[in-house]
């Protein structure tokens, strides 16, 4: 019996040391995946001259964000394969969705994925980690580099959004090339003509008589027989995509900043007396003339109520706009007209861009194919066929910006080419890099919320400011 | 004793062996990562040892999480409890249409919550749903139910309550069926009125189902991700932001890996402890049912 017993915790001593082996490796294997990195850049082992037939029979791997131009450019696969011999494979999922899953993929160290859809702020939390392939030598080698890509030909301001040193708080334009400009979206004024023609109504010049009109046609509207129509449509939810779009945009063109940097410190800047003042309105305005539920509001909400004929105006990405105006796209088609928006005081037009980028995984064992797919994407035959077949529009290339094709395709939407080239110089991001940009915004959103709920402004803010500096200081 | 028999015990226990290994290696791995600051912009990170902690438990914001945690997973336990035992008893009553109205029941409980939040969501949509287009006639089709901190918090846990309500009826109706006839008939012997065999005989033998449905439903609403998420986000500000969801920012949004594990096994601790208070009073509520038999 005693033997037994003494078996039995025998046994049970060497199951604990078998469930703890697991453990303790893991405890001396460090975290996820080790650091993977080396010196050199993988575009160096491309040698010769150029070919896109070099890598022909690999298959390349992409994510992808369900949008409008990611329909462009699946139509148009076809066309790369036949040119390179390479296969594409894609998932596509829904923005709700979207980042999580590349931020998981990506965090996990694998590469499933070989090149993903992400946005200019994504390369300031995925390129500290190395999870970015640098481009740069891709671009410079010219065995890698077709001739006809012409980088020269990119908007400057839009390459240099996916530029980076990595350093917080440093500017854009410096460092490694850590995405390539696919599609952009400049921030701007779209509003339904019907309801202003009715109700006598002018684009606003200024803030104060943006926030005005909001507010007017939230009290006319419905009696002017626009029934349940508001003021303007802008996000509300509690993310960081609610910053970045028509607040941002109206922030930077009121001078406003983010942060203040000195000497590569940053201190939050979001509760300057004038930063309060301008939330203040800002949420005022959403009060007098927004979306009811505003803070559940996201583009897409806000997208549909313009073309629905349930928001008068919307300050948003100029596509958001455009996907509404287009013939046969809902109510308000025919319909819709484009402006600037209001300048800030002392006449500045500064507007926030969102970029979709295209990126290559850093752990990928296909540089050299996903590379030549980066290429094609953001080639000028491909973008000229998305922009002027389908809905693959603000061209981040001038050549087809240019294009008088283009051109004649927007022409009949009333204020879009306008608007456009008023704004196309003076679009860049207005956010301070920072590996906290989601977390800054997050709750820059938070408590855009609760002004909106009636707290005080500049309570909340000093909370936000004291928070944030902490985490980025 | 040959060495087959002798074995067999140990060749038994190797299931139940390996699923424990499965459930603390994760859990003993994730404690181990607390001790770190580790992070996607610090992937060879320093020891900090309980450094997560203690920030977790000085932030301002880890405190409005875990009142908002157990306002949500009190109120929405009660609230089902209540209503489960309350449906429970009139299906108990009509067999007929309680039978047919059991089969609708339990049709939430095979929606995925997710999912019912989603509705809920475009079902409170202030101008264009359903909820407001009903109270209209009321004078109540304007109401805003996400858009306020406490309208915020009363939506999720209603959604919560119409999702798992019936699960608590489903439980307290199987308890109803299982009770003794006996008890009962001596008390109409007795002349003892409805009120007072419901108080002195029904609840009390009915008590330790209702408790196994309540101790479910505690530990689920504290654990709450996806009904809140996909109702507001946390928002409207940090009004509904849970434990969950904080650590959901923060290990995933944030990608502050450490710091966002530390509120999960915060969180796991919290749990725990509610548990084991629970299932203690579990025993001694067994114990009075039973002598009430």
């Amino acid at each position: 019996m005693d033997t037994h017993a003494h078996d039995r915790r025998r046994f049970l001593a060497l199951g604990a040391a078998l469930a703890a082996t697991p453990l303790l490796s893991a405890c001396g294997t460090g975290f996820g995946g080790g650091d993977g990195k080396s010196d050199g850049s993988a575009a160096d082992d491309v040698t010769g001259s150029f070919d896109w037939k070099r890598e022909k029979g690999t298959t390349v791997k992409a994510l992808l964000n369900k949008h409008p131009y990611t329909d462009a450019l699946i139509a148009d696969l076809k066309s790369f394969t036949e040119r390179t011999g390479i296969e594409v494979e894609y998932d596509v999922f829904p923005e709700d969705n979207y980042f999580d899953k590349l931020t998981v993929d990506l965090s996990s160290g694998r590469a499933s994925y070989d090149v993903f859809m992400l946005g200019a702020y994504m390369v300031w939390q995925y390129g500290p980690p190395g999870w970015l392939e640098d481009l740069g030598p891709w671009m410079r080698n010219s065995s890698a580099t077709a001739a006809e890509w012409d980088q020269a030909d990119f908007f400057p301001n839009l390459l240099q959004a996916d530029q980076w040193s990595l350093k917080a708080g440093a500017p854009l334009g410096q460092g490694g090339q850590y995405a390539l400009p696919w599609g952009w979206e400049t921030n701007v004024v779209a509003y339904n003509t019907d309801v202003f023609e009715k109700l006598g109504l002018r684009p606003a010049e200024t803030f104060d008589e943006l926030r005005d009109i909001a507010g007017t046609i939230k009290r006319k509207a419905p009696g002017a027989g626009f029934d349940g129509m508001y003021g303007i449509a802008v996000r509300g939810s509690r993310s960081w995509a609610t910053i970045h779009p028509g607040f941002m945009t109206m922030y930077a063109r009121n001078g406003l900043k983010d942060f203040t940097v000195e000497g590569g410190k940053l201190t939050p800047a979001m509760n300057s007396p004038e930063a309060v003042a301008f939330t203040r309105d800002w949420a005022a305005m959403v009060k007098q003339g927004g979306p009811p539920s505003w803070t559940s509001y996201t583009w897409y909400q806000c997208s549909s109520d313009l073309g629905a004929k349930k928001a008068g105006m919307l300050f948003d990405a100029d596509t958001a706009a455009y996907f509404q105006a287009v013939e046969g796209a809902g109510p308000a088609s025919g319909k819709i007209a484009f402006h600037p928006g209001p300048k800030g005081p002392d006449g500045s037009l500064a507007t926030n861009m969102w970029i979709w980028s295209l990126g290559m995984n850093a752990r990928s064992r296909k540089k050299s194919a996903a590379w030549l797919f980066l290429q094609w994407a953001t080639g000028k035959e491909h973008l000229r066929k998305g922009a002027i077949r389908h809905h693959h529009i603000d061209p981040v290339r001038r050549s087809i910006a240019d294009d008088p094709a283009y051109k004649d395709k927007m022409r009949h939407l009333p204020g879009f080419l306008d608007t456009f080239e008023t704004v196309v110089d003076q679009t860049k991001i207005q956010f301070t890099p920072q590996e906290q940009f989601f977390d800054a915004t997050t709750s820059w959103a938070a408590a855009l919320q609760e002004i909106y709920g009636g707290e005080n402004a500049e309570s909340v803010l000093n909370g936000l400011a004291g928070d944030l500096a902490g985490k980025v200081g | 004793m040959g060495w087959r028999p002798a074995l067999r015990p140990y060749l038994l226990i190797v299931p139940a062996l390996l699923l424990t290994c499965g459930i603390l290696y994760p859990f003993g791995l994730g404690l181990y990562y607390t001790l770190f600051d580790f992070s996607a912009s610090k992937p060879q990170p320093d020891l900090v040892r309980l450094e997560n902690y203690t920030t977790v438990f000085t932030q301002g914001a880890f405190w409005n999480s875990a009142w908002v945690t157990v306002l949500y997973a009190v109120g929405a336990a009660a609230a089902e409890t209540v209503l489960g035992v309350s449906v429970a008893l009139l299906l108990h009553r009509s067999s007929l249409v309680g039978r047919v109205l059991e089969k609708i029941l339990i049709l939430p409980l095979m929606i995925a919550p997710v999912i019912a939040a989603i509705i809920w969501k475009l079902m409170l949509q202030p101008s264009v749903g359903v909820v407001n287009h009903l109270l209209r006639p009321v004078g109540l089709g304007g109401v805003q139910w996400t858009d306020t901190p406490a309208g915020a918090l009363l939506s999720s846990i209603a959604v919560d309550v119409w999702v798992y309500t019936p699960f608590v009826a489903i439980l307290a109706l199987a308890g109803l069926r299982s009770l003794p006839t006996s008890p009962f008939e001596a008390a109409a012997v007795d002349g003892a009125g409805r009120w007072y065999t419901f108080r002195r005989l029904t609840l009390p033998m009915l008590w330790p189902y209702v408790l196994v449905a309540v101790i479910f439903r505690f530990m689920d609403s504290l654990k709450v991700f996806d009904i809140i998420y996909a109702l507001t986000e946390g928002g409207p500000g940090d009004s509904t932001v849970v434990l969950q969801i904080r650590a959901y920012l923060e290990a995933i949004r944030f990608q502050r890996y450490s710091f966002g594990i530390s509120y999960t096994i915060v969180l796991w601790a919290v749990v725990y402890l509610a548990a084991m208070v629970l299932v203690k009073h579990l025993g001694k509520i067994q114990r009075k049912a039973a002598e009430v038999k």
